[in-house]
């Protein structure tokens, strides 16, 4: 494996490794020391052509624990933003030496074409593109399920897992729908019709309309971020209409079965798809996910980086 | 390939060891066996029990993997990790033990020192092996060895255990390499 | 040119109806069709095994002349047709300034006429600026040296109802046409390639086939009531063929083209974000591919027009929301119809000769053009050898741009010489 770019290219038992190795870096965490020489030499390149504090932090140490050098590119101020190519920042990429570069990016399909073209030599992690997949997010997602609810086995099988929200703009729900359902789990997804994109038929999943109707049958409920400016582009009428038909308010984390769990990727609107008691409560899970993110993306860096990916792994 | 150190002789070899151990660290009490995964951490065991038998409780047993802290990651594919686990009583000030099958370049124990030294502080670290082949890269040495065995370095060493291997054995195939 | 008339024979061809003959060229027209013809002092051109038939006529070019030249000029737009068997292009108003009054259009004719390979005819914006608000000097464009027939503010859709009927009932004073480039504009805001399961996967913003299909089912039915023409360009979806399909049946005088692309790839090739495939109208599927080719096959699709759109490096080497939308289409159209319709059985020679040289020439009434193989008539000819096999290299192309999506893709149709006037203006071998 040597980028990082879809979950759709990693296969079950690669999603597994990922899981185990994360649950080992987990432990190492725990210690005093907390940081390994395993990646040292390494530089890796922090491309943020897209606003965001938690992920960027989140990959940033992860890749320090591990000993590695991290240079940052942000959004603002740098010569992303400023319009400089792609192709020129990846030649600049190159020239820095750069092992890695975790790219998060306002248009789909940008670390794939990262990848694909000749530009630069190194391994792409793909930190969350437009509107297509947000790999890690998912890694650690199905890590936290797995650690709740899995009782001891590798994958998620049998388990029943709610995506609730605006799954059209979402790579949030792309990426889980991929692996979730790679894993054994099975995937509902929640939203009104005009969040759903055509096509989604196609997709292993279940759709509904009726957020109260799937509560009592699922394990794991993962909310969605709504974005305010969707309603200016009409896919519900206001605010108040969406809350009241999919949000997670008290009424409804109450008809969770016991050791359900509630998910949401970050950053929340409270109060709009999810209510502050729900995201507080000792079902929500949602601190954890952001300490488990940091595990998970040691496992990728140290998948990806450590080794000599040309060769096919022994094990 | 042929048998250096058939099953009974590995018996009398860890028996041998495991009283060698309470000799020299003057019973059990203060010592944590740490075993290296894959066959370290079996032998860890073994040492373990023969150990509780000779001395009457229950002796301080865990792992310390040490793939994180290799030198030669980048040689080869990426290499899973495996479990470490820290017994209850921890490893600060007390005699860890690393348990290992075979000590070749000696490589393996200086990543172990180095996880050992994220873990805490012992108060000392001892070596124990099965099988000792030579050809030390660096200077480390075992303090207690099951058999020395001079090889070239173009022979290759394989312990096999029952709980992995079905059958107890260790084997010296010639030119094979690395 | 020298004093002496010249000659040319073209012996041994099959014409696009089957019939194997010798084409005798003197003074730039066709001067007898048969078989055995001789003629000393003629240069002879060895067709055996190969298609003769009528120049190919190109009703949607984009020459980016006067504004792009980066990306493609009218000199090197010229030398792409004719060695895609091209006798006349139709040069799409889109450039900068826009092509939307007499002196615009002039500057294209004059360019056209110096490159001297091929005829350029200008296509005139229906609305100033193509902002689809007012009407362009049309009438002024249909005097001018140009003689404007056809006009389209391709590029844009003229989405306006109102607009969209006087360009209609305006041009019926002269006989023209207007060209629409059908894309609703709200339902197609921010759009990166076809609505479906893939956009779907690949998280790339859709552009449902009602975009298209509702503004055609508009028109057919504005051109119906002001009893005008219009022509649709580009068309890309089962259901706009359709639609097509019932509006002929109902006497409507439509007439519709559709692009080699369009007959060859799916949005399935989208999944790798490059942005060579990006294209407006955007690749479709499977399904749409299928009825376009049997549309064209029945003629409820008229003509093959290539829609080649060059576009400079830079707005193809990036990510593909960033990327210009369009492809080229000159230089392997011929293939490209080839391999998909009569390779496949779909049509044979002859409905290619019709799709691409007979009914564009007539659609834009180009008097010169698409004639046949007729004697008397100007030597517009195209040949081709079906059988050429050849593999596409986009770092050898007449076009200044290198924007092909076919880049190494084999056709087996190849056009091996282009006539104009009965001027050899390209042979196979002089450049790859």
């Amino acid at each position: 494996m040597k980028h990082l770019l879809s979950i759709a290219d990693i296969s079950r038992s690669d999603a597994i490794k990922i899981l185990d190795t994360a649950a080992e870096l987990a432990r190492v965490s725990d210690t005093p020391m907390k940081k390994l020489p395993t990646l040292r030499g390494r530089t890796i390149v922090n491309l943020f052509a897209e606003d965001s504090t938690r992920t960027r932090i989140s990959f940033e140490a992860a890749a320090k624990r591990l000993s590695a050098d991290v240079i940052n590119f942000s959004a603002k101020g740098s010569s992303v933003s400023k319009g400089e190519s792609l192709k020129d920042t990846a030649q600049t990429l190159q020239a820095m030496g750069a092992d890695a570069v975790i790219i998060r990016h306002g248009a789909s399909g940008a670390p794939a074409r990262l990848a694909a073209c000749e530009w630069m030599s190194g391994s792409v992690i793909n930190a969350g593109d437009g509107t297509h997949e947000h790999p890690s997010q998912a890694l650690l997602d199905a890590f936290t399920i797995r650690k709740h609810l899995s009782q001891g086995r590798e994958d998620l099988q049998g388990l029943r897992i709610a995506i609730v929200g605006d799954v059209l703009h979402s790579r949030v729900a792309r990426s889980n729908v991929l692996l979730l359902t790679k894993l054994g789990a099975h995937v509902t997804l929640v939203a009104p019709p005009t969040l759903l994109p055509v096509g989604v038929e196609s997709w292993p999943v279940s759709i509904s309309y009726d957020f109260d109707h799937v509560l009592d049958s699922v394990d794991a409920v993962m909310m969605l971020r709504v974005q305010q400016e969707r309603m200016s582009e009409l896919f519900f009428p206001n605010a108040r209409e969406y809350s009241r038909y999919f949000g997670l308010n008290t009424d409804r984390l109450n008809a969770l079965h016991p050791g359900a769990i509630v998910m949401h990727p970050g950053p929340m609107n409270r109060g709009l798809e999810i209510t502050a008691e729900s995201a507080d409560s000792a079902r929500s899970v949602i601190v954890e996910q952001v300490a488990n993110g940091v595990s998970v993306r040691m496992a990728i860096l140290y998948l990806l980086l450590a080794g000599d990916t040309s060769i096919e792994a022994s094990q | 390939m042929s048998s250096v150190l058939p099953a009974p002789d590995i018996s009398r070899a860890l028996s041998r060891i495991a009283h060698e151990i309470c000799e020299r660290n003057n019973g059990a009490s203060s010592i944590t066996l740490l075993g290296i995964p894959t066959r370290g951490a079996h032998l860890a065991l073994r040492l373990a029990r023969l150990i509780e038998n000779i001395e009457g409780s229950p002796i301080q047993v865990g792992t310390l993997d040490t793939t994180l802290f290799r030198d030669d990651l980048r040689l080869k594919a990426p290499r899973a990790l495996m479990p470490t686990s820290i017994p209850a009583l921890g490893i600060e000030n007390r005699t860890v033990i690393l348990v290992d099958d075979v000590l070749f370049s000696g490589r393996t124990i200086r990543a172990a020192l180095d996880a050992l030294g994220d873990v805490g502080r012992p108060a000392r670290v001892q070596l124990a092996v099965l099988i000792d082949r030579g050809h030390r890269e660096l200077p480390i040495r075992a303090d207690f060895v099951g058999k020395n065995i001079p090889t070239s370095t173009s022979q290759s060493v394989k312990v096999l255990l029952t709980e992995l291997d079905g059958v107890d054995d260790v084997l010296v195939s010639d030119g094979g390499g690395e | 040119m020298s004093n002496e008339t010249k000659k040319t024979l073209i012996k041994n061809g099959t014409l696009a109806d089957g019939r194997v003959c010798d084409v005798l060229i003197d003074d730039g027209l066709i001067h007898a069709v048969g078989l055995g013809l001789s003629e000393p002092d003629a240069t002879v051109f060895d067709a055996t095994s190969m298609i003769v038939m009528s120049g190919l006529v190109d009703l949607h070019t984009h020459l980016r002349e006067p504004g792009k030249e980066d990306s493609e000029t009218v000199l090197s737009g010229s030398r792409a047709g004719v060695k895609g068997g091209y006798v006349a292009l139709s040069a799409m108003a889109n450039t900068s300034p826009v092509a939307d009054n007499a002196g615009v259009v002039e500057q294209v004719y004059r360019l056209g006429k110096s490159a001297g390979l091929l005829d350029v005819f200008p296509i005139g914006a229906v609305t100033q600026g193509l902002e689809g608000k007012v009407l362009a000097e049309i009438g002024a464009m249909a005097d001018s040296v140009a003689q404007v027939r056809v006009f389209s503010d391709d590029g844009n859709c003229v989405s306006d109802p109102l607009v969209m009927r006087r360009a209609l009932e305006y041009v019926k004073k002269f006989g023209g046409v207007i060209a629409q480039h059908a894309q609703e504009p709200a339902l197609t805001s921010g759009s990166q390639m076809n609505e479906g399961i893939v956009s779907a996967t690949l998280g790339l913003k859709g552009w449902p086939a009602v975009a298209e299909e509702a503004i055609i089912a508009r028109d057919v039915l504005l051109a119906e009531h002001v009893g005008s023409r219009l022509h649709i360009c580009h068309l890309t979806t089962a259901g706009g063929v359709e639609i097509i399909r019932w509006a002929k049946a109902r006497g409507i005088n439509v007439t519709a083209e559709v692009t080699p692309h369009h007959l060859l790839i799916t949005d399935e090739s989208a999944r790798s974000y490059d942005p060579i495939f990006k294209v407006n109208p955007p690749l479709r599927t499977e399904r749409d591919v299928l009825a376009l080719r049997h549309g064209l096959a029945d003629g409820t699709i008229d003509i093959v027009a290539t829609d080649h759109a060059p576009h400079p490096g830079e707005s193809k080497e990036c990510e593909w929301q960033e990327a210009a939308f369009g492809m080229l289409g000159l230089e392997h159209a011929l293939s490209i119809v080839a391999a998909t319709m009569v390779e496949s059985g779909l049509m044979d020679w002859a409905g290619v000769q019709n799709r691409m040289s007979v009914a564009p020439a007539r659609i834009a009434g180009y008097a010169d053009h698409g004639l046949e193989v007729t004697v008397g008539t100007p030597a517009h000819l195209t040949v081709i050898n079906p059988k050429a096999s050849y593999r596409v290299d986009r770092d050898q192309l007449q076009s200044k741009s290198r924007n092909t999506p076919f880049h190494g893709m084999e056709f087996s149709a190849r056009v091996i010489a282009t006539f104009f006037h009965g001027d050899a203006v390209y042979r196979e071998g002089d450049s790859a």
